[in-house]
């Protein structure tokens, strides 16, 4: 298999985006993060490994959202005001 | 934001725990068939995940129903196991209640148990602890970070003096364990006990992690099949052990990274609040102190009515485990704190799923809600006039 193009890993990093976003602030922002601390990895073995492991956590995402939608409870304080976006 | 007495599941653990609530049901001590031998897989799997985050060989880790068990082993374990020629422990005044309570109960079973004051910063003195310890002694405990007011205690120099004086070293290590870094061989710690449910882990499970090379004796506590090198019988709960070795390789992963967030908020959180309102204390030192606990006091102001007012925030004043009791915390007592400023403490918790809005909404709601209680308080309007409350002779009717 070919090593991720950068397309690629752009449309993990917007997949994971968009699933994160039903979830909590917390993930859009690891996820933000994480991409952005290793935007200069060179090493194709070492990217197909980080690709490889997002590509697993998208999938920890998408069920625990799912999840969390069949067992959802009130809306926090903070989620009732209305907040920018950060 | 009182992660210090609980935190919720990592989405990552809970995703790892499913399965084997679903499918993968076996007992990990079948060994007969797959069900048992791949839930036993599944078993040194979190072992090896739990050792690896604290430096330990995973035949070093024992599951336990939490850090409450871990503490009992370590204390009672050791200390029975070598009562025919050690009678002496020393511990903290600044414990855990189970550290406490094991300590009294073995008292009562004939040992002498010496509970070291801390100083103000809550910091134990290492030179009252050399000093304290006896040759009949068999085990120091301290904990690592406090549940109350967050100070880190020198665990690496406490290795160090009870290594050289032989003799063995236990940490509670609960709300340290995934937050900051710890190595059993670096700081030389003999001991150590680990809570699942303080690390983005399931509740029910945690670990002890008992050292090998030099062996430490443990006399085990509960009876059974021999399960956990006989240290403690009872079949290993999979889906919760596989649930705390998941809580401990994220923890792993996200230290640095949780570590960098919460100095932040925390810093956010003391900064606006003592910026906006006057005598407000931090308790505990502020240099050895691990920045998702906080605990302040707000002077002239009653604890519980400040919790009250905040309703829609989860905080609490000292520990759970205390709070139904309307005595103030034994650690702020053992600090110094007067008693009027024991009563008004609140503790914050700041997690790995704290926002910064949260943070916000937090300090704005507590700095409206003291000043509204202040107004209220003829102690404050006192203050305000320039009376020394403590000149004050109070009458007797």
């Amino acid at each position: 298999m070919a090593a991720s193009s950068r397309a690629q890993v752009l449309s993990l990093y917007r997949a994971m985006l968009r699933e994160s976003k039903r979830f909590s602030a917390y993930n859009y922002r690891r996820i933000r993060d994480a991409f952005r601390e290793n935007k200069n990895v060179k090493d194709p073995v070492e990217i197909q490994t980080l690709v490889n492991k997002a590509k697993r956590d998208l999938g920890v995402i998408r069920r625990q959202v799912h999840i969390g939608q069949l067992y959802s409870t009130d809306k926090l304080i903070i989620e009732n005001r209305d907040m920018p976006r950060t | 934001m009182d992660v210090q007495a609980t935190t919720p599941l990592d989405p990552r653990v809970l995703d790892a725990m499913l399965p084997y609530l679903i499918n993968y049901y076996g007992n990990p001590h079948s060994r007969t068939h797959a069900y048992g031998w791949e839930s036993e897989a599944a078993m040194e799997r979190a072992r090896q995940q739990v050792a690896s985050l604290i430096g330990a060989d995973p035949r070093e880790i024992i599951f336990t129903s939490g850090a409450t068990e871990s503490n009992n082993i370590a204390i009672k374990g050791v200390a029975r196991f070598y009562r025919s020629r050690k009678k002496h422990l020393i511990t903290t005044q600044t414990e855990h209640k189970c550290v406490l309570d094991s300590c009294r109960s073995l008292e009562a079973e004939g040992f002498q148990v010496t509970y070291l004051p801390v100083q103000k910063s809550g910091i134990i003195d290492l030179k009252e602890l050399e000093a304290a310890i006896q040759p009949d002694t068999s085990l120091v405990s301290v904990m690592t970070v406090n549940n109350e007011i967050g100070v880190k205690q020198p665990i690496a120099e406490i290795g160090r003096i009870c290594s050289s004086r032989k003799v063995y070293f236990h940490t509670d290590a609960a709300q340290a364990v995934g937050k900051i870094p710890l190595d059993v061989n670096d700081m030389k710690i003999d001991l150590m006990s680990i809570s699942g449910h303080k690390i983005y882990g399931p509740k029910g499970v945690g670990a002890i992690y008992i050292r090998r090379r030099p062996r430490v004796r443990v006399e085990a506590l509960q009876s059974g099949g021999g399960q956990e090198r006989g240290m403690r019988s009872g079949t290993v709960p999979t889906p919760l052990v596989v649930g705390l070795g998941a809580a401990c390789e994220v923890a792993q992963q996200e230290m640095e990274y949780d570590h960098k967030r919460i100095s932040k908020l925390s810093e956010r959180l003391i900064q606006n609040i003592m910026k906006s309102l006057p005598d407000v204390v931090m308790n505990g030192d502020p240099k050895h102190h691990y920045p998702g606990c906080i605990n302040l006091s707000f002077a002239y102001v009653e604890g519980e009515s400040l919790l009250m007012a905040l309703k829609d925030v989860a905080l609490s004043s000292g520990s759970a485990c205390t709070s139904a009791s309307l005595e103030p915390s034994y650690v702020l007592r053992a600090i110094g704190t007067d008693e009027d400023l024991a009563h008004s403490s609140i503790r914050f918790g700041i997690g790995r799923f704290t926002t910064e809005e949260e943070v916000d909404y937090t300090v704005e709601k507590c700095i409206q809600h003291v000043k509204r209680l202040r107004e209220m308080s003829p102690l404050w309007e006192m203050v305000q006039d320039g009376i020394d409350l403590k000149s004050i002779k109070w009458t007797q009717h």
